[in-house]
């Protein structure tokens, strides 16, 4: 990284926070990637493979990615609607509730595994009503997909509501003017002004769950081929101390991650040009 | 603003009956009140569920849960051993990788910012592995470690490490927008005026920043106190000795001592709540901070 300056800048200080924060980002988080990436690296094709493509962890990732994917999906329905009422309509307790999304960012996702553990089981405060109809919401994927949604709803609402506000009425009058019925200026006009944020924000949910480990660790179970997602994969060889294995398995999630990085960057990018 | 607005539906005709931005009455109402449900359903019902199944058991034994067990108040003690470090030493990287983010233009300034957020896209597990292939026993560093005496994985550093990697990007993500918003403009004037940077960050940046930099703080702090995953796999689960607040949690959980587990739960789950509030709050007086920097970037514009 060049440290040649761009611009005349008289302000003091740029030398010292470049080297600051290079140094703390070297030792904190390159060093320990670049420590990852080698030790996966030591491993042999057939090794590798053998860590990371068995049968267990193939049901893993496609356990993985599928429940984020589905918690991502619900996420966005239900955060469009929350963001909707949030920004267009007045009602007692609206500002508590604008509030409140933001639990699941400051709940310890422990604490949310644990309660939605306990809720949604035979005699559970919920599970009481759902269990009869054969809906288990504790211990099986569902449960998984569940707290993933909890854990995903503030990404979108909080991604869709800036945009919502900024909406102007102009354009909801004109196409009212027009003659276009209420749903149709929803589906034609606004729909595909708020899609670029919904599209953010799914994938900031999707990438969140499919890093999640402590509140699905919680209400999961943790059945292999069943519902045993990747991260505790890794903290099974760990627990064997097979860290070539555990790396293996590591590399595979990160390859995942900064897939989601950069499509979240060109997602952003993308809309951003849809706006100007 | 929104005063004008009152007054102008107050001065249209009485023949028209609703705006076209308006939705119907009643499709206002079945969303409302299905948002508010689910909000209920997802968020309420599980904050009063935790406090419900911790104060079930009467306050007294509540109040022994918590500080009666001994390796359940070195838990807590802990975690406010772990998080506040962790916290501070981000909030320094936070101040610098801000003011080096905002206040210059060099290139691979993009990369480095994508660099700070790049935690953030780590699973919190991998996170705690990376570090295990480093200072493990078996490590990088392992061998010297061990024979200079020193602990880090199964140990309080250890802990402290994958803290700090997890809410890395926290302060200097919040605070960067605010910075590049602030604008250097008082900066700058102060440098021509002959301030020196300590001078200039003390006296000058500090001041316009400091609610952004406590919001950027705040949640920093939540998300230190909470993290489970990272120091899941760094933390040796010895008893007494290495069990933050969330891991005791799991352990009584497993444990089956669902009133221990619930009461440890509810001290962190007030935390978050006590987080939601200072956040509002924040949120509003950092608006503040940005207008008034607006507000005196206007006056500076018109002389």
């Amino acid at each position: 990284m060049s440290a040649a300056r761009a611009t005349s800048n008289p302000l003091p200080g740029f030398r010292l926070g470049l080297a600051y924060t290079l140094f703390y980002l070297g030792v904190l988080v390159l060093i320990p990637l670049a420590a990852c990436l080698f030790k996966a690296s030591t491993l042999s094709a057939s090794q590798f493979w053998g860590a990371v493509w068995t049968a267990r962890a193939r049901s893993a990732y496609a356990f993985t990615f599928g429940a984020s994917l589905a918690a991502a999906i619900v996420a966005c329905i239900l955060g469009l609607l929350i963001a909707w009422v949030l920004v267009r309509y007045e009602f007692p307790g609206k500002r508590l509730m604008d509030s409140l999304i933001d639990l699941p960012f400051a709940l310890p996702t422990a604490v949310a595994g644990l309660v939605y553990s306990s809720l949604y089981v035979e005699n559970g405060w919920l599970g009481q009503f759902l269990v009869p109809w054969g809906i288990h919401a504790a211990y099986s994927r569902l449960a998984v997909v569940l707290v993933l949604v909890f854990i995903g709803l503030p990404f979108v609402v909080r991604t869709l509501q800036p945009v919502l506000e900024s909406l102007e009425a102009e354009i909801e009058e004109a196409a009212a003017l027009l003659g276009a019925t209420r749903r149709q200026t929803f589906l034609r006009v606004i729909a595909p002004l708020i899609f670029p944020a919904l599209v953010t924000g799914f994938s900031l949910s999707l990438a969140r769950g499919l890093g999640e480990y402590g509140s699905v660790v919680f209400v999961s179970g943790n059945m292999p081929f069943k519902t045993e997602i990747a991260p505790v994969l890794i903290v099974n060889r760990l627990e064997e101390f097979a860290y070539g294995e555990a790396t293996a398995i590591a590399v595979v999630l990160l390859a995942m991650s900064f897939v989601m990085l950069i499509a979240i960057n060109v997602l952003e990018r993308w809309s951003k040009r849809l706006y100007a | 603003m929104h005063k004008s607005l009152q007054l102008l539906d107050v001065a249209r005709p009485a023949t028209r009956r609703y705006s076209p931005r308006e939705d119907p009455a009643l499709v206002r109402w079945t969303l409302t009140l299905t948002a508010v449900f689910v909000v209920g359903l997802l968020i309420v019902v599980p904050v009063i569920y935790v406090f419900w199944q911790a104060l079930s058991v009467g306050l007294r034994s509540y109040a022994d849960n918590l500080w009666g067990n001994s390796d359940t108040r070195h838990a807590i003690l802990l975690t406010l051993t772990v998080a506040p470090i962790a916290v501070l030493a981000n909030l320094v990287f936070g101040v610098a990788a801000a003011w080096t983010i905002s206040r210059f233009r060099f290139r691979g300034r993009t990369l480095l910012t994508a660099l700070v957020d790049l935690p953030f896209a780590v699973s919190p597990v991998v996170a705690g592995l990376m570090l295990v292939l480093i200072f493990g026993m078996n490590g990088y560093l392992g061998p010297w470690l061990r024979e200079h005496d020193i602990k880090i994985i199964f140990a309080l550093p250890g802990l402290i490490l994958a803290t700090m990697f997890v809410t890395l990007p926290f302060v200097a993500r919040e605070l960067t927008p605010v910075m590049e918003a602030i604008g250097a403009e008082e900066e700058i004037a102060a440098v021509s005026l002959g301030a020196g940077g300590w001078q200039i960050f003390w006296r000058v940046t500090l001041p316009n920043i400091k609610w952004g930099l406590l919001y950027g703080v705040v949640l920093c702090n939540a998300r230190a106190m909470g993290e489970y995953g990272a120091v899941y796999v760094v933390s040796g689960h010895y008893a007494g000795r290495d069990d933050t607040m969330p891991l005791r949690v799991e352990k009584l959980f497993q444990q089956y001592d669902m009133p221990a587990a619930y009461a440890v739960a509810s001290v962190l789950t007030s935390l978050a709540l006590v987080t939601l509030a200072a956040k509002t709050l924040l949120e509003r007086k950092t608006r503040m901070e940005l207008a008034e920097a607006a507000a005196v970037r206007n006056v500076g514009g018109s002389r």
